[in-house]
């Protein structure tokens, strides 16, 4: 799997992509099929505040539930919400399904994150464990 | 398809008691009323309810042969070997039937005086004194509904030990192994959990918990033997490692059966456990429970223990003490599973001492079997000793792209009960097996046998795998569909 380089990966499996300031936040590939088949994604609310590291909903899937952790600080500006009717996209297309939208509160923040090839390297360790 | 088959599956068909439903229809007859009739809505006023909603209309008959047919889709361990890992599925021996069945015990009830309960109490009293003697701890409530109510017990009277030192300190350390009811209960007494990765063995590194252990740590929540069936042989060091920082070890009992007669988590150091008399002790388990999940601790821990306790009057007889300042309060209506307790006190009695470390040692003697005739079909990710169960993984199997769900699907077409699958975590594709002490070894072989062969069908006819099970009532189940879609109640058809 390549990973787009147009983005940012954490070691939580999120990915990150920055648009001046503001920025969308999706799972990896590489969640999605450790997942498997996703049935349910639990999304903050618009205007509620994240905080990079720090849980701000969860993936369930037929194995099991699984914590979504933010990749950078801000404010939700909008939520996927088709993703409520129609989680199957996740794993379809896991890079072209963003979660939220949100403001970055620190820019920097998604610049430290890795890059498509470190996380792509850092996948192939957890995997080949 | 020539397959030897330890159960046959029943399959008769039977639709919803709504759809055998006709207005009017009744299972019962009333004589004719020999007292005033009232008026219910002027008697109730606004809360008389009219409308009764959509209810079954059907005779005795249809209501006895409904339920007589739903029964038998049921698997259950009177039909066959039921190998759920750390589940320890064991048979139900029928002299507990008998036993709390007795007139008297079945119709004791909760609320009668001291005085005239005084068998009912000397059960809580010599079950006690036995779970204490088996786990070599110091005081025990039976009060918790459970396990994880127990394990919530435990670490609500860790917490008050804390708190009764002046700092109720911050979280409780868990191996990744471990059952996911261990972080949970940590959270829902408020502390944070820490993870604790498993060394190359599958077990606690004592290097590694030395380095997390500080006076945050309220304790380590640790099973013993783990998940993996692996008996942590470093138990005494880890305990030292905890007690040295003011910490406490907790032991989830869920693989007591490992140990029973042989050897007592108060003698290697633990503070607090819960035991499961519907794994260890033979009461019934799943469907058929309830459960019962005896909270045993250190004499340290006793005064926070649930309330009433059992106590010795000053006059000889038996009562129950509710004045405990410290107790971390009641967690149960009444005293507990009080039918469970009886269940449990006769598996202990019929067996003795001696009986129940045969238990024990058949329990692991049968695990270890699995283990070498299986070992090479499948694969052994931790080849550390085995006690009661083991955990292998569907590495092998991959290849054909059939995972260990897959393989739990068949085994059900050769009548069994499917034994654990992707459990313990730290295994990916783990089928974690139980076998109990309950099974024969011509059982064992009868269970070896379908493995392998589902290990060769694998092989050469994986697509028979991927559509199991062919021989059940409903054929492979979309699992993800029924979580996407759900159909939770049934509507009139129009």
């Amino acid at each position: 799997m390549a990973y787009p380089a147009d983005r940012k990966y954490t070691k939580e499996h999120e990915w990150v992509m920055a648009d001046g300031g503001s920025a969308s936040i999706g799972i990896t590939h590489y969640a999605q099929e450790s997942l498997g088949d996703i049935v349910f994604v639990d999304l903050p609310k618009v205007g509620s505040e994240i905080t990079a590291g720090k849980m701000f909903g969860s993936v369930e899937s037929v194995k099991a539930v699984s914590d979504l952790y933010a990749p950078a600080s801000g404010t939700v500006t909008a939520v996927n919400d088709s993703l409520a009717t129609t989680p199957e996209a996740v794993n379809k297309d896991a890079h072209g399904s963003w979660m939220l939208k949100i403001t970055l509160k620190d820019a920097g923040e998604v610049s430290a994150l890795l890059s498509a090839a470190d996380y792509e390297k850092f996948v192939a360790e957890e995997a080949g464990k | 398809m020539s397959i030897t088959k330890a159960t046959r599956h029943i399959s008769q068909n039977e639709g919803l008691i709504f759809e055998k439903s006709s207005p009017g229809k009744a299972a019962w007859k009333l004589p004719p009323l020999d007292v005033p009739e009232v008026d219910a809505e002027k008697l109730l006023g606004s809360s008389v309810r009219n409308d009764l909603g959509e209810m079954p209309e059907v005779s005795e008959i249809e209501i006895i042969r409904h339920f007589t047919r739903l029964s038998t889709w049921n698997y259950a361990i009177d039909l066959g070997m039921y190998p759920l890992g750390s589940c320890t599925m064991k048979y139900n021996p029928r002299v507990n039937e008998v036993v709390v069945r007795l007139d008297r015990l079945a119709n004791a009830h909760p609320y009668a005086p001291e005085k005239i309960s005084q068998g009912a109490l000397r059960i809580l009293r010599v079950l006690s004194d036995a779970l204490i003697e088996i786990t070599g701890m110091d005081a025990i409530t039976l009060q918790p509904a459970a396990g994880a109510q127990g394990e919530m017990t435990g670490l609500l009277m860790v917490r008050a030990y804390h708190e009764s030192k002046g700092n109720a300190r911050k979280k409780i350390l868990i191996p990744d192994s471990a059952h996911g009811t261990n972080p949970a209960t940590a959270a829902m007494v408020d502390y944070a959990v820490e993870n604790l990765k498993s060394n190359e063995q599958g077990m606690v590194d004592p290097a590694a918990l030395a380095a997390q252990m500080n006076d945050d740590v309220a304790a380590l929540m640790l099973t013993n033997p783990n998940t993996l069936g692996v008996f942590e042989h470093e138990i005494a060091k880890i305990a030292d490692i905890l007690h040295a920082k003011g910490g406490l070890l907790y032991m989830d009992g869920a693989n007591m059966n490992a140990l029973v007669g042989k050897a007592r988590p108060g003698d290697f150091g633990v503070d607090v456990m819960h035991l499961n008399l519907h794994k260890t002790f033979s009461t019934p388990h799943g469907g058929g429970g309830p459960g019962s999940g005896p909270v045993a601790c250190k004499q340290i821990l006793e005064p926070f223990l649930p309330s009433p306790v059992v106590i010795t009057k000053p006059d000889g007889t038996l009562g129950f003490e509710y004045d405990r300042p410290q107790s971390v309060g009641r967690v149960r209506a009444f005293y507990g599973n009080f039918g469970m307790f009886v269940r449990a006190l006769a598996y202990i009695m019929a067996n003795g001492p001696d009986g129940l470390r045969q238990t024990t040692e058949d329990a692991v003697l049968n695990a270890n079997y699995i283990r070498k005739e299986l070992t090479g079909t499948f694969d052994l990710p931790y080849s550390t000793p085995s006690m009661h169960e083991v955990v292998f993984s569907d590495k092998l199997q991959g290849k054909n792209g059939i995972k260990t769900m897959d393989l739990a699907k068949r085994l059900i077409d050769y009548g069994f009960h499917p034994y654990t699958t992707a459990f313990p975590l730290i295994v990916p594709g783990a089928l974690m097996i139980e076998p109990t002490e309950s099974e024969s070894k011509e059982e064992l072989d009868l269970f070896v046998e379908a493995m392998k062969s589902i290990a060769r069908e694998a092989e050469n006819e994986p697509q028979t795998i991927l559509d199991a099970p062919h021989n059940t009532r409903i054929s492979r189940l979309d699992e993800t569909a029924a979580a996407r879609k759900p159909v939770l109640r049934w509507k009139r058809p129009s």
